[in-house]
This record gives C-alpha cells, sequence and structure tokens, in this order.
C-alpha cells in the first residue's frame, strides 16, 4: 500500500506552500489558457509569453487554486519551461504524461505511432519533476497533476493557431 | 447519543467490519451514497435466487412473484413518504431522472418563452441542469433565491421572484450546507403566486420522515441509493392529477396500454412513466431498505443524526477553533448531517488523502453545487455525513485524523 510520502514528497510541499510564477501577463502579447479539473473544482489559469522571432517561451505566469498536487505540479511546470522552444515544452508535456503513465498518442493516434515515443523523449531531462511519479500509485490524483500541462498545452496550440 | 442503538446497527452492515490499511472503516459519506444493510443485500438475493423474471408479462408463478414483489415496494415508498395512493410513485433511476423526467414532461408541455422557474443558489446541480437545459431551448428565464450570511435561503425578496413563475424547484436539505428548508412554507408562497413546486429531496428524505401531503408539494425526487437501498432505483412522487395529464417520457414496453401502426395508446399511471425492463430487483431492494427504515423509525433517525451533528460541530470548533471553518448553520434543529468545512490553508483533496491514511471516507471538491461553491468563494470544501450506523466514535476518529493531516500540512 503506498504511502503518503510516496505522493506528498518535500519538493511538492515547498512549491505548494511557496509557488513560483504567481501572477499575470498582459494579453496580448501574452497568451492565456483556462483549465478545469471538474472532480475537485481546481483551476489552472496561464499566461504564456512566446517570443515570435525564436519561438521560445519568454514568460509565463499562474494564477488559479486548487490542491498541493495541481499547485506544485502547475509552479514546477512553469519552472520548467521558462526559456524553452515551444517544440521542446511539447516534448516535455509529453515526457510528464509519460511519467503519468498516460500513453494517449497510443490510443489515439495523436503525434503518429506510440512507439516512437521512447525515441522521442530521449533525452528529455524532467528534473525535479519526476518528485511527482509518485502521483502514479494514486490514481484519482492524476488528474490533479496533469491539469497544468493539459492547460499549457491549450495555450501552446493557441499561440500557434494566433501565428499562423 | 442514545437515540439508537449504533453498536447493533454497525452490524448488520456487511461493510462496516471491513478494515482499510489495518484500520476499522469509518464511512462518513453517506450524503454521496449510503452502505447497505444485509437485510436489502438478502432481498435482492432472494429474488435473484429464487423468483427473478420479467415484470407485468409472465402468467407463470415467478413472474407474478416478481410483479407483486416490485408493485409491494411501490407501496412501501409510498407509504413511507404519505403519499396519498401507490399510483402516486414513479419508479425512475435516481432523483436526477425524476428531475429530468418533469423537465421533458410536465414543464415542456406547460413552459414557454418568457416563463419564469424560480430556483436557490443551494441546489446541486441535478436540480439545476435540467432548468438551464429548458431554458436554453425554450428561452424561460431562470431565477435564484440567495443565501443569508447564516447559509439559509434568502427569503426576504421571495415573493418578486415567484411573481408570474410557473415553478419553484427547491431542495428541502442542502447536500453540502446541510440546511433544511422550510418546504410547507416555500410552497404554500409559490401556490399563491400559481406556481407549482418540485422538492429536490434526495438529501431529506433518507434522514427526515417525510410527509408530501404536509408540505403540499407537487413533484418529489429522491433516491435509494442515498437511504440504504441499491444504485439504479430512486422515486418521482407527484400529484396523480398531473401524471395523468403530463406527456410520457421514455417510449418503449410496458409504458404503453395499445400500440398500433398509426401510434400507441399509453398505460396508466404510474406505468406509463416506466418504459421497457426496470430495474426490477433494486425496487426489491429499495422496499427492503424502507423497511429496515421504518423498523429504526424515522424519529430516531432524525434524533440521531441532529445529536450527532450537535456532537461534531462542538468536537470541531473545540479542537481547532479559527483553522477550521464550518460552511452551513450551526443551529442542528434547522439542518441534517451532510458537515462541510475547510481548513484554513489545506485544500480539500488533500484533507481526503490524508484521511484515507485512518480508513477515514469523506467527500471532497464541489459536490455537484458548483453555483454554491462559487456564492462560498472556495473551490472545493470536505464533507463529513452521517447516518444510522455512525457514532460519536466516528466523529472521533475524524478529528484525530484532522489534526494529522494539520499536523502535516504544517499549517
Amino acid at each position: 500500500m503506498p504511502g503518503l510520502e510516496d505522493l506528498y514528497r518535500e519538493i511538492i510541499l515547498d512549491h505548494y506552500r511557496s509557488p513560483r510564477n504567481r501572477g499575470e501577463l498582459p494579453v496580448p502579447p501574452a497568451h492565456k489558457a483556462e483549465g478545469f479539473n471538474p472532480l475537485c473544482g481546481d483551476e489552472v489559469v496561464l499566461y504564456l509569453e512566446i517570443d515570435p522571432g525564436t519561438g521560445t517561451v519568454t514568460d509565463i505566469k499562474i494564477a488559479g487554486q486548487g490542491c498541493s498536487i495541481s499547485q506544485a505540479s502547475t509552479s514546477m511546470m512553469s519552472a520548467a519551461v521558462k526559456g524553452k522552444t515551444a517544440d521542446e515544452v511539447r516534448r516535455l508535456i509529453r515526457a510528464f504524461k509519460a511519467l503519468m503513465s498516460i500513453h494517449e498518442s497510443k490510443l489515439e493516434g495523436e503525434d503518429g505511432d506510440g512507439s516512437d515515443l521512447a525515441a522521442d523523449l530521449e533525452g528529455v531531462r524532467l528534473g525535479d519533476l519526476e518528485a511527482l511519479q509518485g502521483v502514479v500509485k494514486f490514481p484519482v490524483r492524476i488528474k490533479c497533476a496533469t491539469l497544468a500541462w493539459n492547460t499549457l498545452k491549450q495555450a501552446l496550440d493557441e499561440a500557434a493557431a494566433a501565428q499562423a | 447519543m442514545g437515540a439508537l442503538d449504533v453498536a447493533t446497527i454497525k452490524r448488520d452492515f456487511p461493510i462496516l467490519a471491513r478494515e482499510i490499511k489495518g484500520k476499522r472503516l469509518v464511512y462518513l459519506d453517506s450524503a454521496s451514497s449510503s452502505q447497505k444493510p444485509q437485510a436489502v443485500l438478502d432481498a435482492m438475493d432472494e429474488c435473484y435466487r429464487n423468483y427473478y423474471a420479467n415484470i407485468h408479462r409472465g402468467v407463470y408463478t415467478i413472474a407474478e412473484q416478481a410483479t407483486a414483489a416490485y408493485e409491494e415496494a411501490r407501496r412501501k415508498v409510498a407509504r413511507f413518504v404519505n403519499a396519498r395512493e401507490t399510483a402516486e410513485v414513479v419508479f425512475v433511476r435516481n432523483a436526477t431522472e425524476a428531475v429530468n423526467l418533469v423537465a421533458y414532461t410536465w414543464a415542456r408541455a406547460n413552459l414557454r418563452s418568457g416563463d419564469a422557474i424560480v430556483l436557490s443558489h443551494m441546489e446541486h446541480h441535478a436540480n439545476v441542469v435540467p432548468w438551464q437545459m429548458l431554458a436554453a431551448e425554450r428561452g424561460v428565464e431562470l431565477r435564484w433565491i440567495p443565501l443569508t450570511a447564516g447559509y439559509r435561503l434568502d427569503t426576504s425578496g421571495l415573493d418578486r421572484l415567484l411573481d408570474g413563475a410557473k415553478l419553484l424547484a427547491i431542495s428541502a436539505m442542502s447536500n453540502v450546507l446541510g440546511t433544511i428548508n422550510d418546504v410547507a412554507a416555500l410552497t404554500s408562497a409559490a401556490h399563491a403566486g400559481g406556481a407549482h413546486v418540485l422538492v429536490d429531496a434526495c438529501q431529506y428524505v433518507p434522514h427526515v420522515a417525510t410527509d408530501v401531503r404536509a408540505w403540499d408539494a407537487d413533484f418529489v425526487a429522491f433516491s435509494a441509493h442515498k437511504m440504504l437501498g441499491p444504485s439504479g432505483i430512486g422515486a418521482l412522487w407527484a400529484r396523480r392529477d398531473l401524471l395523468e395529464e403530463m406527456p410520457c417520457f421514455l417510449g418503449g414496453g410496458e409504458m404503453i396500454r395499445d400500440v398500433r401502426l398509426d401510434g400507441f395508446t399509453p398505460n396508466d399511471v404510474p406505468w406509463k412513466f416506466e418504459a421497457g425492463t426496470m430495474p426490477i430487483v433494486e425496487a426489491i431492494g429499495f422496499g427492503a431498505a424502507i423497511d429496515y427504515l421504518t423498523a429504526i423509525g424515522m424519529d430516531a433517525v432524525r434524533d440521531h443524526e441532529r445529536e450527532l451533528t450537535r456532537y461534531t460541530l462542538d468536537a470541531l470548533a473545540d479542537r481547532f477553533g479559527a483553522d477550521l471553518h464550518v460552511y452551513g448553520p450551526h443551529d442542528v434543529d434547522g439542518r441534517g448531517g451532510a458537515v462541510s468545512f475547510l481548513f484554513e490553508g489545506i485544500h480539500a483533496h488533500d484533507i481526503s488523502q490524508v484521511l484515507d491514511e485512518d480508513a477515514v471516507c469523506v467527500r471532497a471538491g464541489h459536490h455537484c453545487a458548483k453555483p454554491l461553491m462559487r456564492q462560498l468563494g472556495v473551490p472545493a470544501t470536505s464533507r463529513a455525513s452521517f447516518y444510522v450506523y455512525n457514532d460519536a466514535a466516528d466523529v472521533d476518529a475524524l478529528v484525530e485524523a484532522l489534526a494529522k493531516a494539520q499536523k502535516f500540512f504544517e499549517i
């Protein structure tokens, strides 16, 4: 039986108590996306600023409220994506979902053949985010951990659509 | 706490003998769904083993026995809420389906663009969304009774809200706040203005002796699974004259008297609303649950839960003071045993997770009442809720587990 220490690692509680990158950005130039977890009422509001020239995430701010897992995951995500290109961020999203044992590409045929996932994610460093791996042992909490990442993907899609 | 012999009652519920992670199961989520006594399990098992057959069809012995048991269950439900006659009880899947049945039949036959429905800020989604769907389809106006700072309906503007309204759809007891509403007074006000009244009694019927005639309601919805019965069955009580004039809901077998190539004639009430093979065994289990509650006595159930709720509110205040906020009235005479609360700085989901370590089951979330949560200004609350099998030891286990959670998150 998994214990609480598997779920609530110290770094997670640290991000929950002192969330990084809280705030808002002016829209535009930033892109805003909102995510809801209908199960628990958590919400994430995300402001993403991407340099149209380099495609790099120049700034990110987070608002909203939720449980320690959703808030810590959001905070850690915001720290991880700054300075990365949109493509790198997309790979990080896929790597995080793989960490959560979610392999959407295999089920939905998204992003091509799922067997390429390992190759696709080679070299992606999750760093601190690996502390969230314990969430997998608590299946109902996986949605808490992935809320921010689904919202991030939404923001990237909207940014790409705005550029096209 | 002498109203009930809880130690004996606990032994009637097989699941309560279970241990989780080496701890005694402390089930405090009956407002979401209740546990089932052996008598209910036995009644259902007995049907499947000895006399299961489809109802209202076969002329053989076991079909007649199944039909008689199903209709006897309807009589039990009718008596339990003091209906005038058995035909006023329509079996449905749950209270949600009961509300939808009224929305799709009576309301669509009687409401048109410009008409108004009055709801309240404390309604469960089951008594909100069916009316929003109707409003979007028909251009019906929805009006809302607000809450007071004491978590009760603010009826100061009720007459204005009811002016010209066709329907008041209102909860008898809030699943979040525990607030008991004065249904008889609300019904009287609504009828004076010509509005019909639907009562969402899903949280009320399981816990308080219910008299639909004293309420003078038009429609009352409730579910078996919250009152010791199985999931998949519930009841719509409605005045017979309304059921007679309401159009059919689902079409199919059993709800017809005759079918020709050019049309059909509906069956009598209540069967005209019971299309297809119904949850027969679940209805029989529903009847057995009512027998169990009747044997305890609903006044004793109410007294027990009132005392347990008072004990809980006192214990939470004593132990946690201002760190824990209860969302709901403190006067236990005007409330039921659903106690919603929040710790300053700890999300309800995290509380639930830590409580699960001690096998204490509470609900965390918005409790299918997001408009209410917005009014309260919180994304989620924790909710402990009681029933006949809960006692002070369960509340003590809750308080100890909450103290652990508070320590864990170091607030």
